[in-house]
């Protein structure tokens, strides 16, 4: 899978390591700004209230 | 004949490392998973906590610094003046932020908004603060309840057990500014409603005393029982009179 991912990337390695990068910030800032707030509204091991 | 073995089975173990494999796909799945679960249980517990947290001081802040500053300066009345009973005001609607609380133990920017309701996902999950619905309200003979989360979501309640005996909690509406004094702590069921009561824990007996209930989960990051922090009104001052000094930068941080 990942080593799929490192042969199909082009150019020097210095270019490989560089989009990699990118490609992992990518994926890190959709998880926070998307999937995350999405899951977390499942998430509910925190009651806070009385009588519920 | 041994090195011949063993060699034989080197290079077949190199020729089935090229080929794409059900185990190797599966435990890289496996491991990017597990990764996944450590960057969410980091996000919800610390970095969306330090986020959430600081909007909503700044969020309480502006309110609280718009209430104070909506009257005109001859209105201020001397310093050391004496007021009358607390004024109480009309709960408002679901979902209405109508109070700002402010806890210097909590930390010296600390401004959390109250909401009416206790709805996790409605006020509790955004705004912060909820007040118990038909619990009275600031300043008002009986028992102000309020509750937010201890963990996660900007978690207003975190420090809740670090209160110590005397400790001033600060409420402020648009009408004034309601100082209560931290009393003690206590730990119950899920169920424990009878800490909503107008004398906490005495259902049915006529409230003389002004207190203030907060309520959120315990053990931290779960919710098998309940902490429950009373607090009592030490004093009042019409927003007039301008903010107590304890709170005074907290209300106009931010500006």
């Amino acid at each position: 899978m990942y080593g799929a991912l490192w042969r199909i990337m082009p150019g020097p390695l210095w270019l490989r390591i560089l989009l990699l990068l990118l490609f992992f910030a990518a994926v890190l800032a959709a998880l926070v700004l998307f999937v995350f707030p999405w899951l977390n509204s499942f998430v509910n091991v925190n009651d806070v209230t009385v009588g519920t | 004949m041994e090195t011949d073995r063993r060699g034989e089975v080197h290079a077949g173990a190199l020729k089935r490392r090229k080929r794409v494999s059900v185990v190797g796909i599966a435990g890289e799945l496996f491991i990017t998973v597990g990764a996944l679960v450590f960057l969410f249980l980091g996000w919800q517990l610390w970095l969306n906590d330090l986020i959430v947290g600081a909007d909503q001081d700044k969020a309480g802040s502006a309110l609280g610094e718009s209430w104070s500053t909506a009257i005109s300066a001859h209105q201020h009345t001397t310093p050391g003046a004496t007021f009358d009973d607390p004024v109480v005001a009309v709960a408002p609607g679901d979902a209405v932020k109508f109070a700002v609380m402010y806890v210097p133990r909590f930390g010296s920017d600390f401004a959390r908004s109250i909401s009416e309701g206790v709805e996790t996902a409605k006020v509790l999950d955004k705004n912060g603060i909820g007040h118990y619905p038909g619990t009275q309200m600031p300043g008002q003979v009986g028992n102000f309840a309020v509750a937010a989360h201890r963990t996660t979501h900007g978690a207003p309640f975190k420090p809740l057990a670090s209160l110590q005996v005397g400790d001033k909690i600060y409420v402020q509406t648009p009408d004034g500014y309601y100082t209560y004094g931290f009393r003690g702590l206590e730990y119950v069921r899920p169920s424990g409603v009878g800490v909503l009561d107008p004398v906490p824990q005495f259902a049915g007996v006529a409230p003389t005393d002004r207190i203030l209930t907060m309520t959120s989960c315990n053990p931290m990051f779960a919710a098998s029982e309940r902490i429950i922090a009373y607090a009592a009104l030490e004093s009042w001052q019409p927003i007039s009179a301008g903010a107590p000094a304890a709170i005074a930068a907290a209300v106009l941080a931010k500006s």
